[in-house]
């Protein structure tokens, strides 16, 4: 976050070649603008079609054009339907992905902050060694964990418990990172010796001092954390079985299997369709408002690695 | 005053000096400032970081080497089960089609990535905020909700592309059959990542200073040589971490070829890529201590090859 996002108007010169004359220019500004606006169109069609095809009957998906609206405008129906079918499982999937993501974002983003200040401000016997394998393990894939992880929480009857999902989820290797980065650059040594000089114990000091530095990295650790688990498929299929605990994308993933082995007779589809909808609009606000503190932190992920 | 001086010893080992420490004994009050807490601070992390780290890792390891016999229960094998493993035909169509995906989708996401961040970079368009945020939306998207849309998208049966080819009296592209899965597989990961891509080399092109390369643009040098010769150089340590990222992503694949295999069973049958091969053993056949085999296999392979990679630019770059 040292690195401010918006660039400097001076910028815009930049790239400008002097001896260019002004038209050659203006066809370069625009082809890259279209090549640009090419691939603008790739990522945001899918997105496209899921909108136009949360808004179609069951039939309509199947025989109206995919990119366009159909006559009937359903999408409340599948609303309703969406929140219905079941007895309203979707609700429950919806509660359960906020709650597993909330708990583990909260958690996982304090205690990463408070591992992030130690290491930066504190030097003490280990430090080095253990900073290395922490690091060490970001290299090392999720899924060789994943499946010893499942074995492990059913020796100890955690598996089908939300706290099978919430736990694994509180270490954060990468968080404990970009803290320590960020706790370098923000807290200054001689503010942590003036506060122990007022005579604040340790504690207090995290607390009241240094978090309040740290918060705009602790929102940055905190949205990504939210993210991963909100978006966490492999760890909640191992653990959990009970469709009641299930977060969205198990859920989602469960109807689809129901819904392509009965051909798409039912309406499942569309249900699918509509549910993947709702599921991603909170991300996507929550992105769209929070883009000072995702893009920071990407910045400081990227800068010093 | 004596608080004073005890802040002031303090100092010395709590704030990061340069000052080389004298072997003292420690007292227990500098030995509880100096190693309980800062243990203290970093226990909650440490102990989650050693249960679901450490120990799975460990474990994994440990039931790798034994194996359930129908007579005589699990008993310990040693290595036979990674000598299975490496005469494995199944794991090793997987780890094939692993390799062909990375060395195929990890560079043209990276070019992509790394093209779009450049051109935002160099001012040439004057809606940024928006090519940004478009750009980057996918990776806002589950995995899962990736997949099943591209999955709708590429139905041979209402996917729009099926419904436009049969319009021109064409037939409907193979986006789920055998020779077209991978490619596929590879534009949704692609879709997904290169936004992500794209702002973290974005963000490393606008820490550099402009004074760099001002002098060269105002020499007559194309924007094209200032980004060759300048810009791609000095970024080249977040591009390289951009692309160890994404090989550790592409070798543990699970989630598409997962949920593909819904649509296409026949083609990704159950050990399409290693990670799905170590889920369906565990899973479908609990042959739990063969399947941990595999996942530490892939494990290792992953190192090995982001290892190899490092190096490799490394010394690229020394040179």
């Amino acid at each position: 976050m040292a690195i401010s996002v918006n660039t400097p108007v001076s910028r815009e010169a930049h790239g400008v070649h002097p001896g260019q004359n002004k038209r050659t220019r203006r066809t370069r500004r625009g082809l890259a603008t279209a090549f640009l606006l090419v691939f603008l169109v790739y990522f945001l069609l899918p997105l496209f079609w899921l909108i136009v095809s949360a808004t179609k009957t069951n039939p309509d998906l199947f025989t109206s054009f995919g990119l366009w609206f159909s006559s009937d405008f359903n999408l409340f129906n599948n609303l309703g339907d969406l929140f219905t079918h079941d007895s309203g499982v979707f609700l429950t999937w919806l509660w359960n992905t906020a709650y597993y993501a909330t708990c583990a974002a909260v958690g996982a983003s304090l205690i990463a902050t408070l591992a992030g200040y130690v290491f930066a401000k504190f030097r003490f016997p280990g430090r080095t060694l253990v900073f290395a394998i922490i690091l060490g393990s970001i290299m090392v894939p999720s899924t060789a964990l994943a499946i010893p992880t499942y074995l492990l929480l059913s020796k100890v009857g955690l598996i089908n418990t939300p706290l099978a999902v919430v736990l694994p989820s509180l270490a954060s290797p990468f968080g404990v990172f970009l803290m320590r980065i960020y706790a370098e650059q923000a807290i200054p040594d001689e503010l942590l010796d003036a506060a122990r000089v007022d005579g604040a114990g340790e504690m207090r000091i995290f607390w009241s001092v240094a978090l309040r530095i740290l918060a705009p990295g602790f929102v940055t650790v905190l949205l990504f954390s939210f993210v991963a688990t909100w978006n966490n498929y492999f760890l909640p299929l191992l653990v959990l079985s009970d469709p009641t605990y299930y977060p969205l994308t198990l859920g989602l993933a469960s109807w689809n299997a129901q819904a392509s082995a009965n051909g798409g007779a039912q309406l499942l589809f569309t249900l699918v369709l509509t549910g993947s909808l709702i599921s991603i609009l909170p991300l996507i606000v929550a992105f769209l408002f929070l883009q000072r503190y995702w893009q920071g932190g990407l910045t400081l992920g990227s800068i010093r690695s | 005053m004596q608080k004073q001086q005890q802040v002031e010893a303090d100092r010395s080992t709590l704030a990061v000096s340069t000052v080389k420490q004298k072997p003292v004994p420690l007292s227990w009050y500098r030995w509880r400032q100096r190693v309980a807490l800062p243990y203290l601070f970093l226990a909650p992390f440490l102990l989650l970081f050693i249960l679901f780290f450490i120990l799975p890792l460990g474990y994994a390891l440990g039931i790798s080497l034994f194996a359930d016999r129908l007579v005589g229960g699990t008993v310990f094998v040693g290595s036979q089960n990674y000598l299975q493993a490496f005469q494995d035909s199944s794991f090793w169509e997987g780890v094939r089609h692993m390799l062909l995906f990375m060395v195929v989708q990890v560079p043209v996401m990276l070019c992509l990535a790394l093209t779009f961040a450049l051109l935002l970079d160099s001012g040439v368009t004057k809606l940024r905020t928006l090519f940004r945020l478009g750009f980057f939306l996918p990776y806002a998207i589950p995995s899962v909700v990736s997949a099943l849309l591209w999955g709708y998208l590429y139905s041979p049966n209402f996917g729009p592309f099926a419904q436009i080819a049969s319009s021109l009296h064409l037939p409907a592209p193979g986006f789920l059959t055998d020779s077209g899965m991978l490619a596929s597989i590879g534009n949704i990961v692609t879709w997904q990542w290169t936004g992500y891509n794209m702002i973290i080399l974005y963000a490393a092109l606008q820490a550099i200073p402009p004074e760099l390369y001002e002098a060269a643009l105002v020499d007559g040098a194309t924007g094209w040589k200032v980004a060759r010769y300048i810009k791609i150089p000095l970024i080249a340590p977040v591009l390289v971490l951009a692309c160890v990222l994404s090989i550790i992503g592409s070798l543990q694949l699970f989630t598409e070829p997962q949920l593909m295999s819904t649509l296409a069973p026949n083609v990704i049958g159950d050990h399409y890529t290693p990670n799905l091969y170590a889920y369906n053993l565990a899973f479908n056949d609990q042959q739990y201590n063969y399947s941990a085999a595999i996942s530490f296999t892939l494990g290792a392979i992953v190192f090995v090859c982001s290892y190899i990679f490092m190096f490799a630019t490394n010394r690229g770059r020394q040179r």
